[in-house]
């Protein structure tokens, strides 16, 4: 079973949701796929045992093939090539803008000339290694780089289908996210009980619905805003599996980076029996 | 003949160039729009007789490569300076390979910049200004 963890937003526990689920359970294989700025290792602290560079493939353009015909740019849907038209005698040239490239290939594809061929780009790095009995695998986006979802599908080819898969994702509702929680069974939705978390958890809601993955939330800092969320989830029937109150002791250990089930034992229990509330919804 | 401010001759007497002017509208007396890429209209001018054309901006609404698409625009058109108010990164390696000179900095109504223009006020930028994505709402530094 594949259990993934998102949010509408950056900085509701969604990490510490992650961790600690894994770290209440057995078999487990944590993903953080939260790739511009993962953490989980933070606090897992995994011994890593193996990376490997991950690339996409960019066009590369052959100049004495080339006429400038400009197909490649027309066809870039991404908007990262740009063809300087033939002028006072100058021959033509194609500028590739390689982190604005998908690595797509309907340049090379479709170039009359045949005059593209494909180059590999590194963009990250998938680490692996384990934490105990966890098995932890995470991407690291290069800086400055964009291209968060191909490193992200790199990350979950390393899927171990004999046990129980916990997805870090990443914050928001944009292409990363949905390349995260794609191919996930369940997900659990991070918010905090303010206007704001409220506004990205619908957000989150929407594109869940769209992709037909069953949900539920858990309400962090639960006793610090009001009881909108909860107004919410209960009238769109959308069912709360923990709440967390917010406790100074808990900030404390995630400022150590250390996860709560460890300095808070009895966590343990509540995030156990959340599970158990998931994979029942399931069957 | 156009001077530039480092005393090159940029067009010759009788030459006219066409020169493209960032814009908030569509005549010579709006003002000139401080982002390149993500701009409103391009208003291209014929340097001599100022006849002009105002272009709505095609990729303003890009998530991105405004500014690369833009530059392609001015070289597609011939165009041989640029007056704006900021160019990026991507749009001035662009509008460089095409051999346009640009000119940054530039504020206040369209047709004053063409007169600084004719009249070799301006100097040519060296850098882009700008970090990219300049133009995108909410990401104005
Ligand atoms: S499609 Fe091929 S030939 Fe045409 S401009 Fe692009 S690289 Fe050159
Ligand atoms: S591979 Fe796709 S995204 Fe990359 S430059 Fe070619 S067409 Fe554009």
């Amino acid at each position: 079973m594949i259990i993934s963890v998102a949010s509408g937003k950056g900085g509701t526990g969604k990490t510490t949701i992650a961790v600690n689920l894994a770290l209440s359970l057995s078999n487990i294989q944590l993903l953080d796929c939260d790739v511009e700025e993962p953490n989980a290792h933070i606090f897992l602290k995994p011994k890593i045992k193996e990376k490997i560079p991950a690339f996409i493939p960019i066009p590369e353009v052959d100049e004495t093939k080339c006429n400038a015909c400009g197909k490649c740019r027309e066809v870039c849907a991404y908007h990262a090539i740009a063809v300087i038209p033939p002028a006072d005698g100058e021959k033509g040239k194609v500028l590739i803008f390689p982190h604005l490239c998908h690595g797509c290939g309907a340049c090379s594809l479709l170039c009359p000339q045949k005059a593209i061929k494909e180059v590999n780009k590194e963009i990250g790095l998938v680490e692996s290694g384990d934490s105990g009995d966890i098995k932890f695998v995470h991407g690291r986006l290069n800086v400055g780089e964009i291209m968060a979802p191909p490193l992200i599908r790199q990350v979950q080819e390393r899927i171990d289908p004999s046990r129980t898969v916990i997805i870090d994702a990443p914050p928001g509702t944009s292409c990363p996210v949905i390349a995260a929680v794609k191919k996930s069974d369940y997900c659990i939705l991070v918010t905090e009980p303010t206007p704001f978390g409220l506004n990205d958890l619908i957000l989150a809601v929407e594109v869940l619905k769209k992709l037909n993955i069953p949900f539920g939330v858990v309400v962090n800092r639960s006793d610090i805003g009001d009881d909108k969320v909860d107004n919410y989830c209960r009238d769109n029937g959308i069912p709360i599996l923990m709440r967390i109150p917010f406790d100074r002791e808990i900030a404390l250990l995630y400022s150590r980076g250390i996860p709560m089930v460890q300095g808070k034992p009895e966590y343990k229990e509540k995030f156990r029996a959340m599970f158990n509330i998931i994979r029942k919804g399931r069957s | 003949m156009i001077i530039d401010a480092d005393s090159k001759i940029i067009a010759e007497k009788g030459d006219t160039m066409k020169i493209c002017i960032t814009s908030q509208g569509k005549t010579l007396d709006d003002q000139v729009d401080p982002r390149f890429g993500r701009c409103q209209y391009f208003i291209f001018v014929e340097t001599d007789t100022l006849a002009f054309e105002a272009v709505e901006n095609p990729s303003a609404q890009f998530s991105g490569g405004a500014g690369i698409q833009s530059g392609q625009l001015m070289a597609g058109q011939g165009v041989k300076a640029v007056l704006t108010g900021n160019v990026g990164p991507n749009a001035f390696q662009t509008l460089t390979a095409g051999g346009i000179k640009i000119y940054t900095g530039i504020s206040g109504k369209v047709r004053d910049a063409v007169d600084k223009f004719k009249g070799g006020a301006l100097k040519p930028t060296e850098n882009p200004n700008v970090g990219s994505k300049f133009g995108m709402p909410g990401k104005d530094k």
